[in-house]
């Protein structure tokens, strides 16, 4: 019997890894998915019919069990069923968050804590500990309900450096033999109070490598349950997301030219860091009239569409494909270009332009896209800024160094956006002032239905 | 080390390598739906509140589970459904 339930779990964990696999390709992603939750709908029956088996679950643990299972899966499946998907970032930062607790909560529960699993329940309530609020304070700053601008608390980092020895000292304590779970709680408190004051300076447009970041943490915190309990799924599901989560952090920083460590050590996009280089001429920019644009479009051989937060924050992406189709039907080229930290998490904008039907055959990566801007005639930016501004080519100024669409090399440009502020890396776009590029100051989404409507009035 | 922490050990290194691997290739558009699809798999946690529960005999031991239960079950069922939602959005050219 141990034996098959052994296998059982393994089979889970394969499904695991082969659903993780198939999310490699836009075709076969959806199956790799279910593949990987019927996996864990397996492993979870599996799990019933041992504790049916042994007898050993006393009926308030049942009790127990089964309300809070049942009323957070039923929350989870409304809030995954109701979020528009401009707001998926912070319920997935949401649905890491409580997965973290979880985990944390198990070391908390587990009242045998052997001396093997010492050490992992220590790194399970204090990397829990830390994902959990980290993730909710994420998760906030997602949804508008705290600040996205980077909060500093006064003596916040030594506070935390303090915080976090202390929960180092608590932890070898607890470790060396004195199996007193008061010191767990302490080092589980130390984390909460870490994470909160982790996450709370790091600036908005630095969410997307932070939630990669708390997914790998929670993976990994995942995987300490697994030790403390000995449980092969939990260590092997916990080892792919971490490793997940550090390549996906990883590979955000990268595209923001920014390590890890700068990052996490909060504080960018203040816009008081460095003064403006270059033409900070806001009087010198060009405007334009969403009739002119739409001809402007109309006309264009190649029209290249690059998307941004703005675009996410107006819910304009179904506009935004449809302009892209009426321009298409009248045999305009369209692509879109999209920078891999476009949109609040990586792959954002991927996904609303993909909720309004846009073919993902149009949707072109950085590296795609950069060499198709010296052949393009109109680049259509919405709703984004820092990722397109040139002056990231020179060193000096917050974007240096970041890797950045080449809109500037295409024939003209058109700027759709409400008005000439800042980005979050708080400095102003020298793109602006180029004389190829004009401005049309509207919100995304009216602004995108009158450059329809003008291209329906001029240009049929 | 006790063989049973070694095996463990094992295990989880071996899981972060293939999970390095695995998902080292995965092309821009889909970050998103990994993400979320990785987080879904995090919520195997929810195995975890039930094992546990086969040691937990005390009141402040059931709330204890009871919050557990809660946030993993909301982690497993919320993290599939939204990355199912996200992924049937994914079409191919008409």
């Amino acid at each position: 019997m141990n034996t098959a339930i052994h296998l059982v779990y393994l089979a889970c964990a394969v499904s695991f890894v082969i659903g993780l696999h198939l999310m490699n390709a836009p075709a076969t992603a959806r199956r790799g998915n279910q593949i990987s939750a019927a996996g864990m709908a397996v492993a979870i029956f599996t799990t019933v019919v041992v504790l049916v088996r042994d007898h050993t679950v006393t009926t308030g643990a049942v009790i127990a069990l089964v309300l809070g299972a049942a009323a957070g899966g039923l929350a989870g499946l409304i809030a995954a069923r109701r979020v528009q998907m401009t707001a998926m970032p912070q319920l997935v930062s949401l649905f890491n968050a409580v997965g973290g607790g979880a985990a944390a909560l198990i070391a908390l529960g587990d009242r045998v804590v052997s001396n093997q699993a010492a050490v992992t329940g220590v790194l399970d309530v204090a990397i829990g500990g830390v994902t959990f609020t980290g993730s909710l304070v994420a998760a906030g700053k997602l949804a508008g309900r705290i600040p996205g601008r980077p909060i500093t608390v006064p003596f916040g980092r030594p506070i935390s450096a303090a915080l976090t020895l202390v929960a180092a000292a608590l932890g070898v304590w607890f470790v060396a033999g004195d199996a007193n779970s008061w010191l767990l709680g302490g080092v589980t408190v130390a984390a909460l109070a870490v994470g909160v004051l982790l996450t709370l300076p790091i600036g908005g447009a630095d969410m997307p490598v932070v939630i990669s970041l708390l997914n790998a943490f929670t993976g990994t915190a995942v995987a300490m349950a697994g030790f403390v309990l000995d449980s092969t799924p939990l260590i092997i599901a916990g080892g792919l997301v971490g490793a997940a989560g550090a390549i996906l952090t990883k590979l955000m920083a990268d595209a923001m030219n920014r390590p890890i460590i700068a990052i996490m050590a909060g504080g960018y996009g203040t816009g008081d860091a460095v003064a403006v280089t270059g033409g900070s001429g806001s009087a010198a920019v060009r405007e334009i009239t969403a009739d002119d644009a739409a001809i402007q479009l109309a006309y264009a051989g190649k029209v290249v569409i690059v998307p941004g937060y703005g675009l996410a924050a107006a819910q304009a992406q179904h506009e935004a494909v449809a302009l892209a189709e009426a321009l298409t039907e009248r045999g305009v080229e369209v692509t879109y270009a999209i920078h891999p930290v476009a949109g609040r998490m990586p792959g954002h904008m991927n996904v609303l332009l993909a909720e309004a039907n846009a073919p993902y055959q149009q949707l072109k990566d950085l590296e795609e896209s950069n060499p198709e801007f010296a052949r393009t005639d109109v680049a259509l930016i919405i709703g984004a800024n820092d990722v397109t501004n040139p002056a990231a080519r020179r060193p000096g100024n917050p974007v240096s160094g970041m890797p950045i669409l080449d809109v500037d090399k295409a024939r003209s440009v058109i700027v759709l956006k409400r008005s000439l502020g800042h980005g979050y890396a708080g400095i102003d776009n020298e793109l602006y002032a180029d004389p190829r590029t004009a401005m049309l100051f509207a919100d995304a989404k009216a602004g995108l239905a009158a450059l329809l409507s003008g291209l329906h009035a001029y240009a049929s | 080390m006790s063989p049973l922490l070694l095996a463990d050990l094992t295990v989880f290194t071996l899981a972060l390598l293939v999970g390095f691997e695995v998902i080292s290739k995965v092309p821009a558009t889909l970050h998103t739906p990994l993400m979320s699809g990785a987080n879904a798999i995090h919520g195997v946690v929810l195995v975890g509140v039930m094992l546990l529960a086969a040691t937990t005999t005390d009141v402040s031991g059931y709330i204890l589970l009871a919050v557990a239960a809660f946030f993993a079950a909301m982690n497993v069922t919320g993290g599939y459904v939204v990355t199912d939602r996200m992924l049937a959005m994914f079409r191919s050219r008409r």
